[in-house]
């Protein structure tokens, strides 16, 4: 049984029918990419996920339980993180207090040291700066402690919402390596990503989104050897 | 130095109230025009339980209890049902049930201002009286440090005050950390309440009269001293509470006096044209 199964959802803004009919599945332990251009649907259908948006028509079963009518904060309890687009730490609340609060729904204490514990051997730069402000950390810094807090709930699934969105090149790899070293230690990851060419390389089978549609799916190695991806998404 | 001493009592009360405006705003994200009249409310509370009981310690916890209770309810069946509607009509409601209070009060009470009570009495501090510091201000002045003192703590050093704030900064973040942003909008109202309630009881310690717009002045007030500390700030609003309590003494005490009322509030246009995010207000940057 896959760990979470997207059945038919659709999802509208008002009037406007922002996704049309998208299933999609995760196996566990896989990494999972949503690719795609702008306005595709890619983050309508994590806030979907999550639970942050409400699908008109669908399913999201999340290990085998209807989650689309359960609210977002209760879904966290479940078992599922959500690194959002454009990171949204708490920009006035230290280092050390954003990643307690990815702790919020926990209440056995040592496992949650244990947990910050394995944040740090992840992130050393936060274990650097735990009593900074998160406001003042450098943009690569903050996705490491958006992705840092997420893990502290001890999540089955991590949903990653554009991960390199405005990092140097250089951070966008160190990101993507750690994604490598989470996908390792056996999480699970959704992982939507505008850097098509990124996302494919370390995912383990992909999506393809069109105006809210999913247009093609398979293989992420096989789709960065697929011409109509190479030319659309990988810009060659 | 005693006009300091009084000014920095009536501030504290002000600051109380100002913190329940402060703190509704910065997590519900609505100006609660009828937390003033949570007050008022505190000090019919008081003026009935000491009837009944003759027990000021009863009537201070009737009071607290009550307020919370109030400043619950009024946010589950006003403002809660408004949650997404335009801040307009959050606006309109909150002075709604401003009136409501108010009539209400009216109803029950009478407009005529009621005595509290005889066995409303601080006892006399011989030494502090002396030097003509009156005991209301001194127990005034310390429970409010005390209890912002407390607040500050709880803010800080809870799981509870540390979603406050994640609600306050991001509340879709908040969502996504597992936070229950309804439980915490009711945490707020009942804080914000139980402080109001507190600052009738002070109020009532200086002026120990009820009538149903008791809360008015001291509201509108202590909503000025929120924005020029800074809405959504909490040490904000006990900078502003406090400024504006001594203020207010100092002005009384000088040839100023008649001119009180419009200081206090010309303070407010001078704060927001030099500082428009008020004292210790943080400037919003835009999300891209």
């Amino acid at each position: 049984m896959a760990m979470l199964e997207v059945k038919n959802i659709e999802v509208c803004y008002g009037m406007i029918r922002a996704i049309k009919n998208i299933s999609f599945e995760i196996n566990k332990g896989e990494i999972v990419a949503l690719i795609g251009a702008n306005g595709a649907g890619k983050t309508t259908t994590l806030h979907t996920v999550s639970g942050l948006l409400k699908p008109t028509t669908g399913q999201v079963l999340f290990n085998g339980k209807d989650i689309s009518k359960i609210p977002a904060h209760k879904i966290v309890t479940m078992g599922m993180a959500h690194v959002p687009e454009g990171r949204r730490v708490f920009q006035q609340l230290s280092v050390l207090d954003n990643l307690k609060l990815g702790a919020y729904t926990r209440t056995d204490k040592k496992e949650i040291a244990e947990n910050l514990k394995r944040v740090y051997e992840h992130f050393p730069r936060l274990a650097e700066r735990k009593h900074q402000i998160a406001g003042t950390l450098s943009g690569g810094e903050q996705q490491m402690l958006a992705m840092g807090r997420a893990l502290m709930s001890n999540p089955d699934i991590i949903l990653m919402d554009e991960p390199s969105m405005g990092l140097s090149p250089l951070l966008v790899k160190e990101i993507f390596t750690i994604i490598e070293e989470l996908h390792k230690a056996g999480t699970t990851i959704l992982l939507v990503e505008q850097n098509a060419k990124m996302a494919l390389s370390v995912a383990n089978r992909a999506y393809v989104l069109e105006t809210g549609s999913i247009a093609m799916s398979g293989d992420a190695k096989e789709m960065l050897n697929n011409d109509d991806i190479k030319k659309a998404y990988l810009g060659q | 130095m005693i006009t300091l001493i009084d000014g920095l009592s009536l501030g504290s009360i002000y600051a109380l109230i100002a913190l329940g405006y402060t703190m509704v705003y910065g997590i519900a994200k609505m100006l609660n025009f009828a937390h003033g009249d949570i007050i008022m409310v505190g000090a019919y509370a008081i003026m009935v339980t000491l009837a009944a009981t003759v027990s000021p310690i009863a009537a201070i916890i009737a009071a607290i209890v009550i307020c919370t209770i109030l400043g619950i309810l009024v946010e589950k069946l006003a403002y809660k049902p408004l949650r997404g509607a335009s801040p307009l009509a959050v606006l309109i409601t909150a002075i709604g049930v401003s009136y409501f209070l108010q009539g209400l009060a009216q109803l029950v009470f009478g407009s005529q201002p009621k005595p509290v009570g005889s066995a409303w009495k601080l006892p006399a501090i011989k030494a502090i009286n002396d030097i003509g510091i009156t005991t209301s201000a001194a127990v005034t002045l310390i429970c409010g440090i005390i209890i912002m003192v407390a607040l500050t703590l709880f803010i800080k050093y809870t799981k509870t005050g540390s979603a406050m704030l994640a609600v306050s900064e991001d509340r879709g973040a908040a969502i996504l950390m597992g936070v229950n942003v309804n439980k915490i909008i009711s945490i707020t109202f009942a804080i914000g309440s139980a402080l109001a309630a507190f600052a009738g009881m002070f109020y009532l310690f200086q002026i120990p009269n009820t009538e149903p717009t008791l809360g008015a002045m001291p509201g509108i007030t202590a909503f000025t001293a929120a924005v020029i500390g800074g809405i959504g700030s909490i040490p904000g609003a006990m900078v502003g509470g406090v400024l504006l309590g001594v203020i207010e003494k100092f002005c009384l005490a000088s040839p100023l006096a008649p001119y009180t009322v419009a200081i206090k509030f010309s303070l407010l246009i001078v704060i927001l044209l030099v500082k428009p995010t008020g004292l210790l207000g943080k400037v919003v940057r835009e999300k891209v």
